[in-house]
């Protein structure tokens, strides 16, 4: 085989399949902006590996020039996990749905975010069933319409970040499909961060649940609807003239308005930090929603805590170092043994 | 004193039972070490409840541990106890009806009070009516236990704790085994007071029987005829686990287990689990579809992905475990059969599952099916399993059973060098790969794992097209895919030893069982013909595909009886593969068969006038 290492390009991960997905779906945007961080990443095409579940979004890997594994409806997470635990080297990447990942997934997403297991989870909310055909998802609005609640939802949403908050996520963010540098910002800080990275992504289906988000996704509404968080910096959004800040006290959020002038600090506007060790902050984040407040964009949380993968080679390591390299024979003999004579 | 007399006797078996807290099993599993290393042949029957600790003295709290030994090979624990050792009226009512008529019955005399009695469901005492069909003898176990540690300062409920080691020592001295393995464990097990208790218990209990006046002789049973070589006692259970690790091993590749506690699996888990210097890795998942989806996943990476569960869990991995056929990986996946169905009776025993694994997955989806007939016999079925699916890139299931799992027998150490060995190879040629492109042979398709570059792929559930891999819809390349997975499930016939018939290889009657009821199957078979009948028996370890010899081997015998603790899974199989009448002999009683029920059913079987 040629040593010579592939200069890698955004085009070496389109895979020879036709993309099957609607016109004007968002996952042909997240789709490109992962082919076009990939091979940033300093990782041999060869060591990514793709792993989905069930749904539109699950797709995914058969468009991936990687290797990739398309499993069942809602387990991609346990199958990385597997992936993961065995091949630490491997750069594991998890594509999911709102369906996929906290309806029948729900138990998966939670313990593998607790175990910190070192992967990349993408989860596309789009707020509803694509792939079966419009039924409400665990994150359609209450009240929403569809073939199979006609007199709307009565299933309370669920928020994704809040979830992966709960389930003890070291890396939490939130971006759009179509907000191309935000999101490939976002992939790159996932990969860079050691365990869980999870990610919701806001994601368009523009047949069963058209401009869900388009506040959000809509350059001009965006300035409106969206708060940009960075690490060090007050949370504040809206136009110049406009400018408005998020006030926490005792972990309850409200809105401060802010005039051209005013130091958002001195306003008691908080600060944003990614780095608290209790995720208190981060849920008070995470209960900002439309259309009270801004819906947060970027990182809420990014901690270091040691993954299950390390962990779970540190156990072997140890095991061999106090033991020794395990000798069969040995094993077969241990505890009390008798011989039969002739 | 004088030296009380010995007896020669040449097998004997021997029950314990009492309340689940009162060390049953511990007591049972210390007499059987001790036993294996006096170099008797034995079997074992644990017996006891789901329930961890039952209300006390009720019913539903016996527990039992049965054991037969003798001086000649040995394949079952025996139909009837000879000895009962009973800790309690509950213990004594649920057990003594089984004993062989005038057989020994040992009580814990403290037990039997009007309270305990009451609880056990007894109008009265009924000691009475023991002492008249049995050889009673009682023992006060707690006041002799009490009155050997009296001065050690435990508290009575601590202090109580030992009296099973007293009966042991009893046991011990009765049936002259030896009582340093037991002794060994104790150190390595306690300290201080509750060390010096135990010791001290077990030796009062020898001591004891020793001088009592209960007990003129005592009784040898001498070292048993068997094949030359080192043995040690194992369970089904262990031998799984050792097998796990065993694989990994002599395939060269790194074992990855996939498992949630379930009865009676976990232990397989928890021994695998110690092993980390072999470089397995163990995986406690969330739920049983988690295990099995990490295994998988495991399988994909290029691991040895393997899961280990019962029934119950089995039913949740049929989606993965249809992914894994789909997708062409190897994996093992063990099911230890429990009583069900549902929750069932989850410490005991059936073999109800056979159908399940065989077709309880969506649309055609054939996987091969392996079940062990010994406690010690897993150990090689594991690395056939793994084997067979790294050949031919398949899951394979290992059906076991609690009965296999919890019993024992004497386990001839097999040499690690005389071992098959088969490394792994994976598919390295970049010019020439297809993910679906098949060895001619054996219909496997290559196994090329993340990390190689070049070797880039996508697999999953969608029907795949042939050779290239890619989703397909077409509908004749989706028949032609089916029918290439079923072929070459169906061509690991080439690869299995033709079936073996225990007796003449034809006759009248043809007794056919599978997994862990081998040992009660040969032995009915071995008395009746002893008794000059007309019967032979085969035992089936693989369940799909069948050996390819088991058409002709049926076609031999006038009748066929098909002996399995179901209502008749494999039964129907034979019937409607090889069109033979065959007649089934069922039990659903959570019990293993006993060797005069079999009997029975052969002798009717060869009594009923000919056509």
């Amino acid at each position: 085989m040629s040593a010579k290492a592939e200069k890698l390009t955004s085009k070496s991960f389109q895979s020879d399949q036709d993309l099957r997905w609607c016109p004007g779906c968002g996952d042909y945007s997240i789709l490109a902006n992962v082919q076009r961080v990939l091979p940033d990443l300093g990782v041999p095409r060869e060591n990514f590996v793709f792993v989905s579940g069930i749904g539109c979004s699950s797709r995914f890997p058969y468009y991936m020039n990687t290797y990739g594994m398309h499993t069942i409806h809602g387990r991609a997470p346990a199958f990385a996990t597997g992936i993961k635990a065995c091949r630490p080297e491997l750069s594991v990447w998890v594509i999911t749905g709102d369906g996929d990942g906290l309806s029948i997934g729900g138990n998966h997403l939670l313990h593998t975010i607790r175990r910190n297991q070192d992967l990349q989870i993408l989860l596309f909310n789009n707020r509803v069933y694509g792939l079966t055909k419009g039924q409400y998802s665990p994150t359609s609005r209450l009240g929403m319409r569809t073939k199979s609640s006609p007199g709307g939802a009565i299933d309370y949403p669920i928020d994704p970040i809040a979830f992966a908050l709960g389930a003890g996520a070291t890396f939490v963010a939130r971006t759009i499909d179509v907000d191309a540098p935000h999101l490939q910002e976002m992939l790159r800080r996932a990969h860079a961060h050691r365990g869980t990275a999870f990610i919701e992504i806001l994601q368009n289906c523009p047949v069963f649940n058209d401009d869900e988000w388009i506040e959000l996704e809509d350059r001009k509404k965006r300035v409106d609807s969206a708060l940009r968080l960075a690490d060090g910096e007050p949370l504040v959004w809206g136009a110049q003239d406009q400018r408005r800040g998020i006030r926490i006290h005792d972990g309850i959020p409200s809105v401060v308005h802010l005039g051209d002038e005013d130091d958002p600090a001195s306003k008691g506007v908080a600060i944003h930090h990614e780095r608290y060790e209790t995720p208190a902050y981060a849920f008070a984040l995470a209960s900002l929603q439309r259309p009270d407040f801004p819906l947060p964009i970027g990182v809420f949380r990014a901690v270091e805590r040691r993954t299950y993968g390390a962990l779970l080679e540190e156990q072997v390591t140890t095991a061999i170092a106090q033991r020794g390299e395990g000798d069969l024979a040995a094993l077969l003999h241990a505890g009390d043994t008798w011989t039969v004579e002739q | 004193m004088p030296d009380k007399p010995t007896e020669q006797i040449d097998r004997v078996a021997i029950r314990f039972c009492g309340d689940s807290g009162d060390g049953i099993q511990l007591t049972g599993t210390k007499f059987t070490e001790s036993t294996a290393l006096a170099g008797n042949d034995l079997s074992t029957l644990p017996d006891f409840p789901a329930e961890i600790r039952a209300p006390a003295g009720t019913l539903a709290g016996v527990s039992g541990f049965q054991i037969q030994f003798s001086d000649t090979d040995i394949r079952t624990p025996a139909d009837q106890p000879d000895v009962l050792v009973a800790f309690n009226p509950a213990a004594l009512r649920a057990n003594v009806e089984d004993v062989r008529p005038g057989g020994l019955v040992i009580v814990n005399s403290d037990a039997f009070t009007q309270k305990n009695i009451q609880r056990a469901g007894y109008e009265g005492d009924p000691l009475p009516e023991v002492r008249e069909r049995f050889r009673l003898v009682e023992i006060p176990f707690t006041t002799l236990n009490r009155e050997a540690i009296k001065d050690l300062g435990l508290g009575s409920r601590e202090g109580d704790r030992s009296k099973n080691f007293f009966a042991l020592g009893i046991m011990c001295w009765l049936y002259n085994r030896p009582m340093e393995s037991t002794l060994r464990w104790l150190e390595s097990r306690f300290e201080g007071a509750v060390l010096e208790a135990n010791t001290r218990v077990l030796k009062s209990g020898y001591a004891f029987g020793e001088t009592t006046d209960l007990f003129p002789t005592s009784f040898v049973v001498p070292r048993a005829k068997i094949q030359p070589g080192v043995y040690r006692n194992i369970t089904g259970n262990t031998a799984l686990a050792l097998g796990i690790v065993a694989a990994g091993v002599q395939m060269d590749r790194p074992v990855f287990l996939g498992a949630y506690p379930i009865t009676p699996a976990s232990d397989i888990l928890h021994e695998v689990a110690r092993y980390r210097h072999f470089g397995v890795k163990t995986f406690q998942a969330e739920d049983e579809i988690a295990a099995i989806s990490a295994a998988v996943g495991a399988s994909f990476a290029g691991h040895l992905g393997v899961c280990t569960t019962s029934g119950p869990g089995m039913v949740l991995k049929q989606e993965a475990l249809g992914l894994a056929v789909m997708t062409e990986l190897p994996l093992v996946v063990v099911d230890v059969q429990r009583a069900g169905p549902s929750t069932g009776m989850p410490t005991k025993i059936e073999q109800g599952d056979l159908l399940m694994v065989l077709h309880g997955r969506n649309s055609e989806s054939p996987v091969p099916v392996l079940a062990a007939s010994t406690p010690g016999d897993c150990f090689h079925t594991m690395l056939e399993a793994f084997r067979l699916a790294v050949t031919y890139m398949t899951p394979v299931i290992v059906l076991s059973d609690s009965y296999l799992a919890n019993s024992s027998e004497p386990w001839l150490i097999p040499d690690v060098d005389a071992l098959p060995r088969q490394p792994v190879q994976y598919w390295s040629d970049v010019e020439d790969f297809q993910p679906y492109r098949r060895d001619p042979e054996t219909l496997a398709r290559p196994w090329a794992i993340p990390g190689t570059p070049g070797l880039e792929h996508r697999i999953g559930g969608l029907s795949k097209e042939d050779i290239t891999g890619n989703v397909s819809y077409d509908p004749a390349n989706n028949e032609r895919m089916i029918e290439l997975r079923a072929q070459k499930v169906a061509g690991i016939a080439n690869a299995i030893p033709p079936i073996e018939v225990f007796g003449p290889d034809r006759g009248e009657l043809l007794v056919v069982g599978w997994g862990g009821t081998q040992g009660v199957i040969t032995s009915a078979v071995e008395e009746a013909r002893k008794d000059g009948l007309d019967v032979s028996s085969v035992h089936l370890r693989h369940l799909n595909p069948f050996p390819s010899n088991l058409g002709k081997v049926l076609g031999q015998f006038r009748h066929v009886l098909v002996a399995e603790l179901n209502s008749g899974q494999l039964h129907s199989l034979l019937r409607s593969r090889f069109l033979v009448p065959a007649e089934l002999v069922s039990k659903l009683e959570g019990q293993p068969f006993k060797v005069a029920e079999l009997r029975a059913r052969i002798e009717a079987a060869l009594s009923r006038p000919k056509e």
